[in-house]
């Protein structure tokens, strides 16, 4: 059964957004198509007249360091993010998020840009790029923006831009520089639906004597409706000593205020709450462990 | 159409297709390139996995345009010329291959991983094909060929093949022969039904109920007919005979014409030009439904307040009341001691074979076909043409069931699918006709397993003797009877496990509800009781202070003893002989054996439970199988016989049959299988049935073509025919000899037959409840599950099984094994992944990536034992093997859970959810499933 009509490669942005203009909404922005194609199968959306793929558009594939960031194209597919050794050492919950993601096959083809597009709240990339206190480069209603990788979602499901307009170019991000790291673990089902029941993506930076917390970024999922940070969780580690009793601390507080939802056939609220300790403990212990050891090897790539 | 240009396999190619293919369909359908299978069209299962510049993708989500000017490869790219690949043939030596439809992924995604890492270790392959499903293998075997091909292409050689050991081969059975097809199988060349084309063949679908339950006011299809390129729609007023089939109970309409009882049920179906076409079709056919109310569990079907599903069932809902009465219930529990009662639930799962129903009819008189024609690959070939000739009021003879290779079937292709479908289309249109389900369709269409709530209360006295069991079971039937008078009835005389019960009473309601009908799947009801029966035997234990081992050993049946159905087991019993070779594997870190430990934040602990399950229809039913075997001029031999190949192995276990026989090199003899036309009717395959059915039917028949062959010969060389004997296709006397072929040459000159059929009957049984012997065998298995628990998380891994398996005699050691791997993957999977999902009658479960089923990632380290406890009326020995490995799985690890963790679990598959928070309240028992989660 066909799901779309007609199939355009463009090789720029402009090209690209003049072909969405053309089909006046019914053409979408595709890059991997893992998620599209499925939903398209269950009959969630429309036959498409066209789909626009985004992935012959170099400024969407690259990979590159600029002064003290990285930039990483929306078409840039998951295996490429894990096999870079930059990422690796620099912005591990990246590599660790990505990581995990469907199999071989998905990963050669499934794209950052589609898990942000995607919009789910607790897609594995997006966790570990509200981490990293990414940013997105967008076109929206044809004007260039950059905006907060959290201004990018709008409800479960819902993207800020729409794939029938927009573009998400790329996202932009500082690197962690010495005395920083990141972490990011998931807890899965074996069962159901390939969503995380919970994931978690920690960023720290350790003061110079890499004895307590300069700064924290937690990034929990799904909690609320879209992305969240989890910021009076991370006041209590701000200035604390980088030890198991303040990651315990940190833990009573998120249990406390954080309400994690029930969700049919994935987690009961009270296994998601239960869930927020382990993760929280597991990603905060090794991000300080790798911040205080300047080493990071990305863990679980493949099979958690 | 546009133009793509792509270059496959090396060879560039310039097509004019629409842009709305997918990489998937321009292989099979424009290059007929047919190796890629399709098996989900979700990017899940990875049975379409090719490579695009060295990369794996799934092909079937792979827009064709994606690939422009890109480089792909894809199975049949594999091998040069004549020479295998080395994954390709390590696939084959190690025995990695079953059905083979998910072959190709499997070798394509290996190839990748080997391009990119030549000494990958398990983890790696683990890593690589992960989600690359195979649901036959069990991944063991091709973890093994893997890494053997690595070895190989690191030019260190190939590994050693790990053939389990057995006892006593002969010339050629008890030893690992390469099954048939095998080549085919690995090279893409094998042909699957919707391998197959016709000249103006046309596509169709069929359009389904959106109720579970509803009246049906109208169908108006004269829309669609209007449609360009619609060919033929039809209704059930078009069903020239019978509108109904069923394999048991003929209650299942063709196409439904007053009321629909689930939302799988067929209200019309369409042919057209093209698969677009006859999907576009669908949605101009109206019907108007008035919704009913629905039946949605077995427990409410029973009661008063629930409609009639089958007003024409004497019994309304109950579709069957099944009883088993032996001794004296009450005595038995006044001499128990301890007494645990407790309520089990298990859920509907998914066969999931990885290839979808398909089917094509052609008329008589097209493309060489004599009479109306349907190639499927189906698990009963005669009962199709029976149910075919039925609905199109036709003599059987006027129809030809052609069956072809079978991607998997588990039980889930015995039913009627599109068979009667596309001969009605192609009637209608005098033009071949394909049906081929989507995935999404399959799920909501055949049978399933059924769920099941088994209530069960078991007696034992101080030192440890089984005194009663009382139980009673609820087994969803589902809309439709299928087979679940036959499941259910299995489930009831197995409630007492393998062991000696001298007071039983047990009754089960096999009820209609509105959900998908439930049938036959592996373990065939057997599965469901073994939970029951294995969790309570172990709370037994703990309650009377005995080892569950010794508990076991105590009651195990043994010859000379008594089934709870009256039948006195006089040999082949092999079931302490799987215990102990179990018991001898089961190790802890510490000297002195201990169920349990601890290490950190993981728990680790063993689990046990013994199975047992019949050979063979039994009770009653006359159980027999017909073969034909031909001798040819060329020194080749024939078997033909109808009965189905899945991926079990049933074409080399005839073979091997045939070989021996007649002392014939293996290759000398050909397999011809289900051809209503050609060959004769070996019956259904189920019930683990085929290898003692059509293997004696083989044995038997090639025995006497071996007597036909010797009289001959003995003619031929003058020699008296006691003092012939057959050597590698030779028939000697001493200094003399005559090859086969020339012997059948003359034996042609001189007006002689070469050719025998015969029907072998295998010994009688009788009806549940008349005593005697119900089953002619039983095959008997213990199996050790070693699990980790994460006490943080509740997330359980099964690390290690240990399986020791009576079957009798090995007839082919490797693939047999390869059967003990693949049903303890999917027992694990009946365990710890799988639940099929019905919310008031519609399925949840609609998608493939809503069910998942275990992947390498699960396969745990299998050590397996075979036990050769030979039953004399088996060919050489041999019972059956493809249910027993795959029914004390789950109660295994549920046993080894508890000891873990302290909770026991009495729903499956096992939540974590629950299991935490019960580890974390101190709560012992768990009662919810995964699908409770709401």
């Amino acid at each position: 059964m066909k799901l779309w009509n007609n199939y355009h490669t463009p090789h720029s942005i402009d090209e690209a957004l003049t072909l969405l203009n053309q089909y006046q909404g019914k053409a979408r922005v595709v890059a991997g198509g893992t998620d599209l194609m499925v939903e398209l199968r269950e009959g969630h959306r429309p036959v498409q007249d066209a789909l626009i793929d985004i992935t012959m558009i170099p400024e969407l594939t690259t990979l590159a360091p600029t002064d003290d960031e990285i930039y990483i194209g929306a078409g840039v597919t998951h295996t490429q993010l894990v096999k870079s050794p930059l990422l690796a050492a620099l912005a591990t919950c990246l590599v660790e998020s990505c990581g995990v993601v469907g199999g071989p096959q998905v990963r050669n083809v499934g794209t950052l840009g589609g898990n942000v597009a995607h919009a789910l709240p607790a897609g594995d990339g997006t966790t570990s790029l509200v981490a990293l206190d990414a940013q997105a480069d967008i076109v929206m209603d044809g004007q260039r923006r950059v905006v907060p990788i959290l201004e990018m979602y709008r409800g479960p499901g819902q993207s800020l831009i729409d794939s029938t307009h927009d573009l998400i170019i790329g996202f932009r991000f500082a690197l962690c520089a010495e005395r920083e790291a990141t972490a990011f673990k998931r807890i899965m089902r074996p069962q159901g639906v390939a969503l995380p029941i919970l994931g978690c993506a920690t960023w720290v930076r350790l003061n110079p004597a890499k004895t307590h917390f300069e700064a924290t970024r937690l990034s929990i999922a799904p909690i609320g409706p879209t992305p969240a940070r989890a910021t009076e969780v991370e006041a209590v580690l701000t200035g604390q000593p980088a030890n198991d009793a303040t990651i315990e601390s940190a833990i009573d507080t998120a249990v406390k205020i954080l309400k994690p939802r029930t969700s049919k056939y994935r987690a009961t609220g009270e296994y998601r709450r239960e869930m927020i300790a382990v993760l929280l403990r597991r990603t905060l212990q090794l991000a300080v462990q790798r911040a205080q050891t300047g080493q990071a090897v990305p863990e679980g790539i493949g099979i958690e | 159409m546009s133009e793509l240009k792509i270059t496959v396999n090396g060879q560039a190619h310039l097509l004019n297709v629409p842009e709305s293919r997918t990489l998937a369909q321009v292989l099979r359908y424009d290059l007929g390139l047919t190796g890629t299978k399709i098996g989900c069209e979700e990017a899940e299962c990875g049975i379409c996995t090719v490579l695009i510049n060295g990369l794996p993708v799934n092909s079937c989500i792979f827009p064709a345009f994606k690939a422009q000017g890109h480089d792909i490869q894809t199975v049949e790219g594999l091998a040069h010329e004549d020479e295998l690949h080395p994954v390709q043939h390590n696939f084959i030596d190690h025995g990695a291959v079953q059905c083979g439809f998910c072959t190709p992924g499997l070798m394509m995604t290996a190839t990748a991983l080997l391009n990119e890492n030549p000494d990958p270790d398990d983890h790696a392959i683990k890593v690589a094909l992960k989600d690359t499903y195979c649901r036959c293998t069990g991944y063991s075997s091709v973890i093994a060929a893997i890494k053997s091909a690595a070895s190989e292409m690191r030019g260190e050689g190939p590994l050693s093949v790990n053939e389990p050991e057995v006892s006593e081969p002969m010339h050629a059975i008890s030893r690992s022969m390469p099954p048939q097809y095998i080549r085919e199988k690995v090279t893409g060349a094998a042909k699957y039904t919707d391998d197959y084309t016709f000249d103006n063949m046309l596509f169709a679908r069929t359009l389904r109920s959106v109720y579970p339950h509803a009246r049906l006011l109208r169908i108006s299809t004269e829309r669609a007919k209007a449609l360009p390129g619609v060919v033929a729609v039809l209704t059930h007023a078009d069903v020239p005979g019978e509108n109904l089939h069923g394999l048991v109970y003929r209650d299942w309409p063709v196409l439904c014409h007053d009321v629909v009882r689930y939302t799988g049920d067929a209200i019309a179906i369409v042919a057209a030009e093209t698969e677009d076409i006859a999907a576009e079709a669908l949605n101009l056919i109206e019907v108007e439904y008035e919704p009913l109310p629905v039946v949605p569990n077995p427990k409410f079907a029973h009661s008063p307040e629930a409609p009639v599903l089958h007003p024409n069932h004497p019994t309304g809902n109950l579709l069957k009341h099944i009883k088993v009465r032996h001794g004296d219930i009450e005595q038995g529990f006044a001499q128990a001691d301890y007494i645990v009662e407790r309520e089990y639930h298990t859920p509907t799962t998914e066969h999931a074979f990885l290839e979808p129903e398909c089917a094509i009819g052609i008329p008589a008189g097209v493309a060489g076909h004599q009479k109306l024609t349907i190639l499927v690959g189906s698990q009963i070939p005669y009962q199709d043409r029976n149910q075919i000739a039925l609905a199109m009021g036709l003599p059987e003879e006027k129809v030809r069931v052609i069956g072809t290779l079978i991607g998997g079937g588990f039980g889930g292709k015995e039913d009627i699918a599109g068979q009667i479908h596309v001969a009605m289309l192609a009637q209608a249109t005098g033009r071949p006709v394909k049906m081929l389900y989507t995935r999404q369709e399959s799920l909501i269409v055949h049978p399933k397993r059924h769920a099941t709530i088994i209530r069960m209360k078991t007696g034992a006295t101080k030192d440890g003797k089984l005194v009663a069991v009382e139980a009673e079971l609820y087994g969803d039937g589902g809309a439709y009877a299928s087979l679940s008078d036959k499941v259910m009835t299995r489930a009831t005389t197995h409630a007492t496990g393998p062991y000696v019960v001298p007071n039983a009473k047990i009754d089960c309601y096999a009820m209609y509800t509105n959900n998908p009908p439930s049938g036959a799947f592996r373990g065939f009801g057997v599965t469901q009781s073994a939970f029951a029966v294995e969790s309570s035997m172990d709370i037994l234990a703990e309650m009377i202070g005995i080892d569950p081992i010794e508990f076991r050993r105590i009651n195990a049946q043994r010859v000379g003893t008594t089934t709870a159905t009256g039948q006195l087991l006089r040999e082949s019993v092999g079931l302490l002989e799987t215990l102990d070779r179990v018991q001898n594997d089961m190790v802890s870190p510490r000297s002195d054996f201990q169920w349990a430990w601890r290490d950190g934040h993981k728990a680790y602990a063993w689990g046990l439970a013994c199975a047992y399950k019949n050979t063979g229809l039994g009770g009653g039913a006359p159980d027999k199988a017909e073969a034909e075997v031909e001798a040819f001029e060329d020194g080749t031999v024939e078997v033909r016989v109808a009965a189905a190949d899945m991926g079990q192995g049933l074409a080399h276990v005839v073979a091997q049959c045939t070989a021996e026989e007649l002392k014939l090199p293996y290759d000398r003899v050909r397999v011809l299988l289900c051809d209503t036309d050609l060959t004769p009717n070996g019956g259904p395959t189920t019930a683990s049935r085929q290898t003692f059915v059509s293997g004696n039917a083989a044995r038997v028949t090639s025995s006497l073509l071996r007597e036909a062959l010797t009289r001959s010969a003995a003619e031929f060389l003058d020699v008296p025919p006691e003092s012939l004997y057959y050597e590698e296709g030779l028939l000697r006397h001493n200094g003399k000899s005559v090859e086969l072929g020339s012997l059948v040459g003359w034996m042609k000159a001189n007006g002689l037959s070469s050719k025998v059929r015969h029907e072998y009957h295998a010994p009688a049984t009788q009806p549940l409840g008349t005593g005697g012997d119900m089953h002619f065998a039983f095959s008997y298995a213990t199996q050790a599950a070693l699990v980790e628990v994460d006490m943080e998380t509740g997330a359980v891994k099964v690390l290690k099984i240990v399986a020791g398996t009576d079957i009798g005699r090995a007839i082919n050691p490797l693939m047999l094994q390869g059967q003990v791997e693949g049903g303890i993957i999917m027992a694990l999977g009946n365990c710890l992944t799988e639940s099929y999902i019905v919310e008031n009658g519609v399925p949840w479960t609609n998608l493939l990536s809503r069910y998942k089923m275990p992947s390498i990632k699960h396969t745990p380290e299998i050590i397996s034992h075979l036990i050769e406890d030979r039953a004399s009326t088996g060919p050489y020995g041999a019972k059956g093997v493809g249910e027993i490995c795959s029914i004390n799985t789950s109660p295994a690890i549920c046993n080894a859970i508890y000891h873990a963790t302290g909770v026991r679990i009495f729903s499956l598959p096992v939540d974590q959810d629950a299991l935490l928070r019960a580890i974390r309240a101190g709560q012992t028992e768990v009662y919810t499933a995964w699908h409770d989660v709401r």
